[in-house]
């Protein structure tokens, strides 16, 4: 029997792979994917299988988002905020919540959006500014938020806003009053994931809508979700690095220069080696993030944000080389290691910028030292 | 790990751990058992997940939806008696 990242590695073979670049020119996602992807499992993996889903293990997940990492970013991107939202909602989501949503989410009937940021809140998520106010039964909401992945064609939204000065999570569905998305193209990299704005202007919901408790938004929900989130990234990346390292070792070892193989002479050696060290030691960090997760330990946060952190770097630093090691083949539109380039950036940026990681990860290491 | 709290010396052995995590965090500053964890300062956002993900762990019990009340988690004494209400309540259902 084949494991989950195996069959999600066949499954791209035949239904991704064909169609990674035109998902990134195109910035279209394919719906025929989506239903692929969906009828496979692979959009409810880490829902339980209560709800319908896979219940992938945390190793099992990793594994199937660094396959997915390995031919596009955008599918991968895909897989991290369906499965961000489900594990929220898991998590701390009412029972008639998790009833109507989970089993949607596990077949991708329905996408589902993470919405966070704003103009004025991203890494310092505690300031965000959209409103969550109670009128009786209901919930009126108001607000902008920005850069949302899959929020083109997401049905359900988890939005973070402010109820009373406590932060609130809430669900909103697309077609809800006051509810309106503006897709956002143009993006340097993940240009397949069908960014957009969420505009809600008094948008009503009922209460039953709030997820979590207010004053448990940001710490609880939203941090279920990027924690999961973090996860799947750090993952994503060590697939998109072993991608450019496969394409380099390809290049290098069939053009020919001066004679011998790229692969011969020291300086394209030299980035050989850092790229297969750099993606091995990733994965190992990686795999222990998603042990100490399945084992339910504490820590599993803290190596969870060092795996995202290393990887997404060193991710950085491999994309780079593997488009020195084609020289201009390498920069043009569709060799595969251009648009892992622009997607690198990405991953340095989105469920934690290497600045505040590094701000974070620095407590650890002090508490660390002085346990 | 630990072991599901019984009677008074487990409770103390409760306490113990959990003091143990929270002053993990802490960085070597003292913490008595009353004071506010949260309003110190000391501790960021993310500790209330590890803290949560240590009791589920160490305590085989689930933090649910209507145990997030700031109360519950904001001293030593209140995580213990957190956790043996949890615990006696799953050993009654059980």
């Amino acid at each position: 029997m084949k494991s989950p990242a195996e069959a999600f590695r066949s499954f791209a073979a035949s239904e991704i792979v064909p169609r990674a670049e035109s998902i990134d020119q195109t910035g279209d996602y394919p719906d025929e994917v989506i239903k692929g992807l969906g009828e496979a499992g692979f959009l409810g993996a880490t829902i339980s299988s209560d709800y319908g889903g896979m219940g992938m293990s945390e190793l099992e997940f990793g594994r199937v988002s660094e396959e997915a990492g390995a031919v596009c970013s955008s599918t991968r991107g895909l897989l991290t905020v369906q499965g961000m939202v489900g594990h929220a909602l898991e998590r701390w989501g009412t029972p008639d919540q998790k009833k109507t949503w989970l089993p949607r989410l596990a077949t991708g009937e329905t996408i589902a959006a993470f919405c966070l940021t704003e103009e004025q809140a991203g890494s310092d998520a505690r300031s965000v500014g959209a409103s969550v106010d109670r009128h009786d039964h209901e919930v009126e909401v108001t607000g902008k938020k920005l850069w949302i992945t899959f929020g083109q064609i997401a049905g359900l939204f988890l939005v973070i806003g402010q109820h009373d000065g406590h932060p609130t999570a809430v669900l909103v569905e697309r077609d809800r009053p006051g509810s309106r998305t503006v897709p956002v193209t143009g993006q340097l990299g993940m240009r397949g994931a069908m960014l957009a704005e969420l505009h809600l202007e008094n948008c009503r919901l009922p209460v039953a809508n709030l997820v979590g408790k207010p004053g448990f938004g940001f710490t609880h929900v939203a941090g279920a979700a990027l924690d999961h989130g973090r996860h799947s990234v750090a993952w994503g990346c060590v697939g998109t690095a072993r991608a450019c390292l496969e394409a380099s070792v390809g290049h290098a070892t069939t053009r020919q220069q001066y004679g011998a193989p790229l692969a011969d002479h020291q300086l394209i050696r030299r980035k050989l080696t850092e790229m297969f060290t750099g993606v091995k030691a990733a994965r190992l960090l990686c795999e222990s993030a998603a042990r100490l997760r399945d084992s339910k330990d504490p820590g599993a946060l803290s190596e969870t944000m060092t795996a995202k952190y290393f990887a997404s770097r060193m991710l950085a630093e491999v994309a780079t080389e593997a488009v020195q090691v084609q020289g201009a083949a390498g920069i043009k539109g569709g060799s595969g290691v251009e648009r892992f380039y622009r997607d690198a950036k990405v991953m340095q940026i989105i469920e934690g910028t290497d600045e505040m990681l590094q701000l974070t990860i620095a407590d650890f290491a002090i508490r660390q030292q002085a346990t | 790990m630990g072991s599901e709290p019984n009677g008074a010396g487990d409770s103390d052995h409760l306490k113990s751990e959990i003091r143990s995590f929270v002053g993990s965090a802490f960085k070597g500053k003292e913490l008595t058992d009353n004071e506010d964890i949260f309003a110190s300062g000391v501790v960021n956002s993310l500790f209330a997940m590890e803290l949560i993900t240590f009791l589920e762990g160490t305590y085989s019990i689930t933090i649910e939806n209507e145990d997030l009340e700031l109360e519950n988690f904001s001293t030593v004494d209140k995580l213990v008696e957190l956790v043996e209400r949890k615990t006696a309540s799953s050993a009654a259902a059980s």
